[in-house]
């Protein structure tokens, strides 16, 4: 303990700079590629279970309670205690530890706000809008794939956004029960009082963070139909 | 955790009880400051953006920033400086709590009727009254949502804490993963889902003691 701020600058620099780092098994780019891996199977599961639930619950305009409640329900939800159940699901599934009690923690973190998001994003498209496509004769499939997605889709995004970005952040805590990813160096730089390797994991894991959310909201304006007023 | 063991043995939470209690303690306390703090720190800079506008993009970028941080690796960053302390958890903790609390309260009272604000001024309040009698008591159900979501993240941060030799019902979670012994992780995850929602209940009931006007309808 009591690595001095000043040394430790030069300390953090210079484990970034050493080629050591950045090869093999343990190194900076398996670990990030690990981390990636693990967030992107994450919230493409969470979006295959979630999203058709949502848009059917939308295109309906009902089920607006279970949208809000699962958000609230969401929120209360603290992400260690999920990892705790998903240690206890995969241990008694028989699958160990490390990669499935992770993810058995982060499909169900994501999966609140892309409901939520996802339910408001089609109630919220404009009903003479969505009358005007039904009297010109377009089915109900056609009328959610080409009006209230299309129209919904910046908040949809956004909604994809907040489940990703949780995501990435507690994917670090996947290395507590003996997970890969970029929380390895943080838990081990804990374990081992090696505050270089502690501190730059803990710079990769904000820089990845911050790119989640930087990149998405890119996409979420991207997104945007020309016409429509900014959803933001 | 081997296949014959139960879920819960009801035995070692029994002998447990008294640390349980420590820990839930703890976990209160923990939240308590780190809300209480927050709150603070988010009505001064509140205060400055109000009077200041153009302090408000800058304000919501850093602590936008700060909220997007994980906080494993927030509580990374500081221990070099501030060691496994309570400091550092809840320089942590508070930082959580702003982009909440700042949008929450400049929203809130942004959105009192400027015609409310008006009359008030031709009664012959001062800045202050206004504020304090006028934007404040009409904004209190925006605010109150901030400081629900606020304190909810708060309770589930805390168990993180654990790592930094804190963490309440978190120091729980970590044992049961330490040991892969399943009745303290059920006790620190269920404890600290059952702790928010009580702390959510109660900020509510709070709430509507504060605010005797939004209850006759």
């Amino acid at each position: 303990m009591g690595a001095r701020p000043l040394t430790l600058f030069g300390d953090v620099a210079r484990w970034f700079a050493d080629p050591a780092n950045w090869q093999g098994s343990h190194g900076i780019p398996t670990r990030i590629l690990e981390h990636l891996e693990l967030s992107g199977l994450a919230v493409a599961v969470a979006i295959v279970l979630a999203m058709p639930i949502a848009l059917y619950l939308g295109h309906g305009r009902r089920g607006g309670f279970i949208a809000i409640n699962v958000a609230n329900i969401g929120r209360a939800l603290p992400s260690l205690a999920l990892l705790a159940f998903g240690l206890i699901v995969a241990i008694a599934l028989g699958l160990g530890l490390g990669f499935w009690p992770t993810m058995f923690a982060l499909v169900p973190l994501a999966i609140p706000p892309i409901v939520t998001n996802t339910f408001v994003a089609i109630t919220e498209v404009d009903p003479d809008v969505v009358d005007a496509a039904r009297g010109m004769g377009l089915a109900e499939r056609q009328i959610l794939a080409r009006i209230e997605i299309p129209l919904g889709l910046p908040l949809i995004l956004a909604g994809i956004r907040t489940a990703a970005v949780n995501v990435v952040a507690t994917a670090t805590l996947g290395a507590l029960v003996a997970g890969g990813a970029l929380g390895r160096f943080i838990v081990d730089g804990f374990a081992l009082r090696e505050y270089d390797q502690l501190v730059g994991g803990a710079i990769l894991v904000a820089l990845l963070a911050v790119a989640t959310e930087v990149s998405f909201s890119a996409l979420e304006r991207r997104t945007a139909v020309p016409g429509m007023a900014a959803i933001r | 955790m081997t296949p014959n063991e139960p879920l819960v043995r009801w035995d070692w939470l029994a002998s447990h009880a008294g640390e349980i209690g420590f820990r839930v303690g703890e976990h209160l306390e923990l939240t308590a400051i780190a809300v209480a703090v927050g709150l603070v720190v988010a009505f001064a800079l509140s205060f400055a953006v109000l009077r200041i506008p153009r302090l408000y993009p800058p304000v919501t970028t850093v602590t936008g920033i700060l909220y997007t941080i994980p906080s494993l690796a927030l509580f990374a960053f500081l221990v070099p400086y501030t060691g496994l302390s309570v400091l550092t958890a809840e320089i942590g903790l508070v930082s959580y709590t702003l982009l909440i609390l700042i949008r929450n309260i400049v929203n809130g009272i942004r959105s009192v009727p400027s015609d409310v604000r008006d009359a008030a001024q031709g009664m012959g309040y001062t800045p202050r009254q206004i504020l304090w009698r006028i934007e404040l008591p009409l904004a209190l159900a925006v605010i109150f949502a901030g400081i629900r979501i606020a304190t909810i993240t708060t309770i589930g941060l805390v168990t993180v804490t654990a790592l930094i030799g804190e963490g309440g019902l978190g120091y729980f979670i970590l044992l049961g993963m330490q040991e892969l012994f399943s009745t303290p992780l059920l006790v620190g995850a269920v404890g600290s889902i059952l702790f928010a929602i009580a702390a959510d209940s109660a900020l509510v009931l709070l709430q509507r003691a504060l605010t005797p006007w939004a209850r006759v309808r």
